[in-house]
């Protein structure tokens, strides 16, 4: 299977099996719709027929060239990894979100965790369920060294005495398990002062900072109880965060709504206040609602996301630093395809632990009894949830089989397919686009930067 | 020389499947969405 597109000047082919990305010339752009698995070295007659204003001499050399590509795996390579679906179903828990709180001090308009609360009663989880979310985690990872915490909410520094006990805890037991604990934290960053930068900036691994970006679009959505905004609250404490983080990872990391559409300059103002690893995804919510994103926005979101591409292609080769969390691809040494079969792995390596020691597939389903997959007190933990959660592969999913992007978005996020369509194997159409959109604007930036 | 297209890359999925699935990568949604999948732009381990 190939995908052909021409974005900002750039004919590129995508040969999926294989993962080779052609930069072509328009005659090959062409040329390619007369090509097949099992093409030969002779040029298809109607070829000729169909590409007269070319000479013989060029459509011969342009589709040996093409010939060539087969013969090396790289053009209509064949689909073998189907043989692999099956290889995670007994993978190890490696992952969790730990939602620390079920409460935040902030009442963002478009929370997808009901302001913090999830649904349910506002609380904060006790040192004793955190640890046991560690043990059970170290329990259930077995064969696997690298291991995910990421402390989430509702708000997490509203329980920062228990974030700091519980990364003492697992720290205290890395020897003896052989485990490496990768803290990460996600933040409004309201309760952030000097004490909890400098432990954040210590302990963890990553950490995501939430901003909408320009004032006027961060205080819209971003409010306080008081319905306050934000911006001018948060943005000094990230940048002293940043300004000490000496080179790890974070990211500042924004919504877009239908209010910002123009989502380009909220990325440009976060990189003018010093910030350079970024990342701004679209909302999930209700489609009802003002600021939800809907059908019909889909060409504008396009048209932006190829500004924001073509921005950021002439600030790299400014050299400037920045980077965009939804355009990084490494197409030489990205994950291997066993791991590009099934998303984020929700449910099977990756769960969700709630203050009432409630197991989840993941932090989008906490709340859903449905998916309620045991508990962390009576040592309950529903094998046959987990099971259902590691068959979810491209394969097991209708509408990826024919979908040229699967080994790079592998399958959709299950608990938006599940909000959408009630079907945690039915992938939501408009993420679909979305996704492909940001995907020919990753790849295209890789042409571009190949150009010189 | 190719005069007629320029490949950006080694095409290396089939090979990554042959070493690949030791599970120590992270969860995608653990970097910095939490709320889509992008498998792609995750490292790998080894």
């Amino acid at each position: 299977m190939i995908h052909k597109y021409s974005l900002n000047g750039y004919n590129i082919i995508l040969d999926v099996y294989s993962g080779a990305v052609h930069v072509v010339d328009d005659l090959v752009y062409r040329l390619v719709d007369f090509t097949s698995e099992g093409m030969s070295s002779q040029v298809p007659a109607e070829a000729y027929n169909a590409l007269k204003e070319y000479s013989k001499e060029d459509i011969d050399s342009a589709y040996s060239e093409l010939f060539e590509a087969y013969n090396f795996g790289q053009l209509h390579a064949p689909d073998d990894y189907e043989q692999f679906a099956d290889m995670m179903i007994n993978a190890s828990v490696k992952s969790m979100c730990l939602n620390i709180s079920h409460d935040c001090n902030l009442a963002c308009e478009y929370c997808f965790a009901s302001k913090g609360g999830f649904g349910g009663e506002r609380c904060l989880m006790s040192e004793e369920t955190a640890c046991k979310a560690i043990d059970f985690l170290i329990e259930k990872s077995v064969g696997r060294r690298n291991l995910e915490v990421d402390f989430f909410g509702g708000e997490p520094l509203m329980n920062y005495d228990v974030v700091k006990k519980t990364v003492e805890y697992a720290r205290s037991k890395e020897q003896e398990f052989d485990k490496n604990f990768r803290f990460t934290i996600t933040t409004n960053g309201l309760l952030l002062d000097d004490e909890k930068i400098d432990f954040i900036n210590r302990e963890m691994h990553n950490c995501v900072l939430s901003i909408d970006g320009r004032r006027e679009v961060n205080d819209r959505l971003r409010v306080d109880w008081g319905n306050r905004g934000s911006h001018d609250r948060i943005l000094p404490k990230f940048k002293k965060l940043v300004s000490q983080r000496n080179g790890k990872d974070y990211y500042a990391r924004a919504t877009y709504t239908r209010y910002n559409l123009d989502f380009t300059n909220d990325i440009l103002y976060l990189y003018e206040q010093g910030f350079d690893q970024l990342s701004e995804e679209p909302v999930v919510s209700d489609p009802k609602l003002d600021f939800s994103i809907q059908e019909e926005d889909l060409p504008r979101i396009f048209e932006e996301y190829e500004i924001l591409a073509k921005k950021l292609i002439e600030m790299k080769k400014n050299g400037e630093k920045i980077n965009f969390f939804h355009f990084m691809i490494d197409l030489n040494q990205g994950p291997c395809a066993i791991r590009r079969l099934r998303g984020c792995s929700c449910g099977n390596e990756y769960v969700a632990i709630t203050p009432q020691g409630d197991i989840f597939p993941c932090h989008q389903f906490v709340g859903n009894e449905n998916w309620n997959m045991g508990n962390l007190n009576d040592g309950t933990f529903n094998v046959d949830i987990k099971k259902k959660f590691a068959k979810t592969t491209i394969y097991n999913k209708r509408k990826c089989r024919d979908c040229w992007a699967r080994f790079y978005c592998s399958g959709g996020c299950n608990a938006i397919n599940f909000e959408k369509n009630n079907d945690i194997l039915e992938p939501y159409s408009l993420y679909c686009d979305m996704e492909k959109k940001r995907l020919e604007c990753a790849i295209m930036i890789q042409a571009a930067l190949a150009d010189d | 020389m190719k005069k007629h297209m320029k490949t950006l890359n080694k095409a290396n999925l089939k090979e990554s499947a042959v070493k690949g699935g030791c599970g120590e990568c992270q969860a995608s949604c653990q970097s910095a969405c939490k709320t889509s999948c992008t498998v792609a732009n995750q490292k790998c381990e080894k």
